[in-house]
């Protein structure tokens, strides 16, 4: 179902303003996340040993590695969805124990997942209205009736979702179910989801993964305009080099769990340990 | 050449002969229609928002409408007793809730679908020890419910309604329209559909899944006890409600399962459907035609529309 807002035109501003992401009392360059030393194993595998980096206020932070190196799990960890043996992080300057992964949420860290997880049976709007749950407060009553405080506060979500929609270009798709959405679109529906959180922090799980040349230029303009107009800080997990050495300032590489190599996009692409890794040594 | 008229002109000749009962056949068919629908509600909410078909429904409605009676048979004021059986359906929702989902996350839908058959045997083992297994009577007058009849005039004939039947038709009414409001315009409401489709991506923009079964799953208990007090009404408080209950698949595959307005509109199609055919057309089938008609309506819009009149498409990207 729908959730139309009759009679109202909306003004859609050129471009996003920068809401919430400003608000938090970092200023860029500080250190907005630290993973302290954080290990994490299932059983006898060890997923993540012993890894510790930081993601700067307003950065694109990249990380990368082979399959199986721990990429996904440590955005896991950083998420909530899994809690380390070890270690600790910290978001905001505030260390934190075990999190829930809405409590993360409301923290102000968003994230897309690798195999796209959208809600099929819902539209376009709806889902990117859903990514704005946390950011509603009124009673459930007087949303029933649409009524007072929460017609406005609809209309206002609406408007928020509307720009959000403009920004990614996705105005045709607007009141299609999901499910029906070709790949590179459905990643698309799931990055304005997260953005509709108006995050601190982004977090990208190879977000350019199947999809083609045209589309992958598209996606990339999309997390560059994020970080740069709404002074996003973005964590993205990419297998694309030429992507990663683009769109990253920074790049944090793992492999089997651990890190080899830290720093600029320029010196890890000529670090020894990350072209064994990527290419194999002779043991 | 006898069958042919049985079944194509006869039924239509008595209803055009007697006009009145074919009124009171339609009516009756309505309120059947309407309970089932009901029962069919409760099953919807919870389809809706984990995507698991709740074999339990049936025993919540024998359970709340048990308590209700159970309650009041301990001499505690009827109105008192129905705030009570909600705060037993709510403390239900939220040991559900605790004890069995919050366990289930992320695990493939069978294994809900196979926890809520483990639940119904559980709460009838429970109603069973606590409430004993002879039926009861529903306490209609005490709860303040009608329980006369009307007479009209039609037709050269008579219409009866009963009170009982039009304060169900009602209750129904304020019952799926609240809900469906609820459904499609609240945050929570969004929430419930999200976390249907994927538990993952509602747990990252920041829906709090515990919340929302609790909530749902309370929902799905106070619709349990408005069914109950109804059908009690109507007939006793067993467990056979809970056979009855099983009434609601048919309706649900008819009507979509999950759809609020298809659950309406399924139930009225089967509670028509089934009064007017063992009407007019049970006699040449021997009769007894009100327990299986549903069924093969269900059969036949499975083979035409599985999704139901009102489900969501079914999408499959290959």
């Amino acid at each position: 179902m729908n959730t139309p807002v009759s009679g109202k035109v909306f003004e859609v501003a050129n471009g996003l303003h920068a809401r919430s992401a400003n608000d938090d009392g970092i200023a860029d360059g500080d250190e907005l996340l630290v993973a302290d030393n954080v290990s994490l194993s299932f059983g006898g595998v060890k997923a993540i040993q012993n890894i510790g980096f930081d993601i700067l206020k307003g950065e694109i932070r990249a990380i990368i590695g082979p399959n199986g190196a721990g990429k996904t799990s440590m955005l896991n960890v950083i998420n909530g969805f899994y809690h380390p043996q070890e270690g600790t992080i910290t978001f905001k300057g505030e260390k934190r124990s075990k999190i829930r992964p809405y409590m993360a949420a409301s923290q102000g860290i968003s994230r897309t997942f690798q195999n796209v997880a959208l809600f099929n049976g819902m539209t376009t709007l709806d889902n990117i209205m859903a990514g704005r749950t946390l950011k509603m407060h009124r009673n459930f009553f007087w949303q029933m009736f649409r009524h007072g405080p929460a017609l406005n506060e609809e209309i206002e979500h609406r408007r928020a979702v509307e720009e959000i929609i403009d920004f990614l270009e996705i105005e045709a798709i607007r009141k299609t179910p999901v499910g029906q959405l070709p790949y590179g679109l459905q990643k698309r529906v799931e990055l304005g989801r997260a953005l509709a959180a108006e995050p601190t922090l982004l977090l990208l799980d190879e977000p350019m993964a199947g999809m083609n040349l045209e589309e992958k230029e598209d996606m990339s303009r999309f997390i560059l305009d994020v970080n740069s107009q709404l002074g996003t800080t973005i964590a993205l997990i990419e297998h694309d080099m030429g992507v990663v050495m683009d769109l990253a300032d920074r790049v944090v590489v793992l492999d089997y769990g651990k890190k080899i190599a830290d720093g600029l996009p320029t010196e890890v692409q000529k670090d020894q340990n990350v072209i064994d890794a990527y290419l194999g040594v002779p043991h | 050449m006898d069958l042919l008229y049985n079944v194509f002109v006869d039924p239509f000749a008595q209803m055009a002969a007697l006009p009145d009962f074919l009124l009171q056949v339609l009516w009756e068919g309505f309120v059947s229609g309407t309970l089932y629908a009901l029962i069919a509600l409760g099953f919807v909410l919870i389809f809706k928002a984990s995507g698991v078909f709740n074999f339990a429904q049936g025993i919540m409605v024998v359970f709340a409408a048990l308590s209700l009676v159970g309650l009041h048979a301990l001499g505690v004021p009827a109105i008192l007793a129905l705030i009570l059986a909600l705060a037993i359906m709510g403390v239900l929702a939220f040991s559900v809730e605790r004890l069995v989902l919050r366990h289930l996350v992320n695990q493939p839908d069978i294994i809900l679908f196979m926890s809520t058959i483990g639940l119904t045997y559980f709460l009838i083992g429970l109603g069973e020890l606590i409430f004993g297994g002879e039926p009861k009577s529903m306490i209609t007058s005490e709860l303040g419910l009608p329980t006369g009849s009307t007479t009209f005039e039609i037709f050269d004939g008579i219409l009866i309604l009963q009170h009982i039947d039009i304060a169900a038709a009602v209750i129904a009414a304020i019952l799926v329209i609240g809900l469906g409001i609820f459904f499609s315009r609240t945050r929570i409401g969004r929430a419930l559909r999200a976390v249907a489709d994927d538990h993952q991506a509602a747990l990252s923009v920041g829906i709090s899944l515990n919340q929302i079964w609790a909530i749902v799953w309370f929902a799905a208990g106070i619709v349990a006890l408005a069914t109950g007090i109804m059908w009690g009404a109507r007939s006793d408080v067993s467990f056979a409600l809970q056979i009855v209950a099983l009434k609601a698949l048919p309706v649900l595959i008819i009507g979509g399962f999950t759809s609020i307005p298809g659950a309406i509109i399924g139930g009225l199609i089967i509670g028509f459907g089934e009064k007017i055919f063992e009407v007019y057309w049970g006699g040449l089938l021997g009769g007894g035609v009100e327990g299986w008609f549903a069924y093969v309506i269900a059969l036949i819009f499975l083979l035409f529309r599985p999704q139901g009149l009102f489900g969501e498409k079914i999408i499959e990207r290959i």
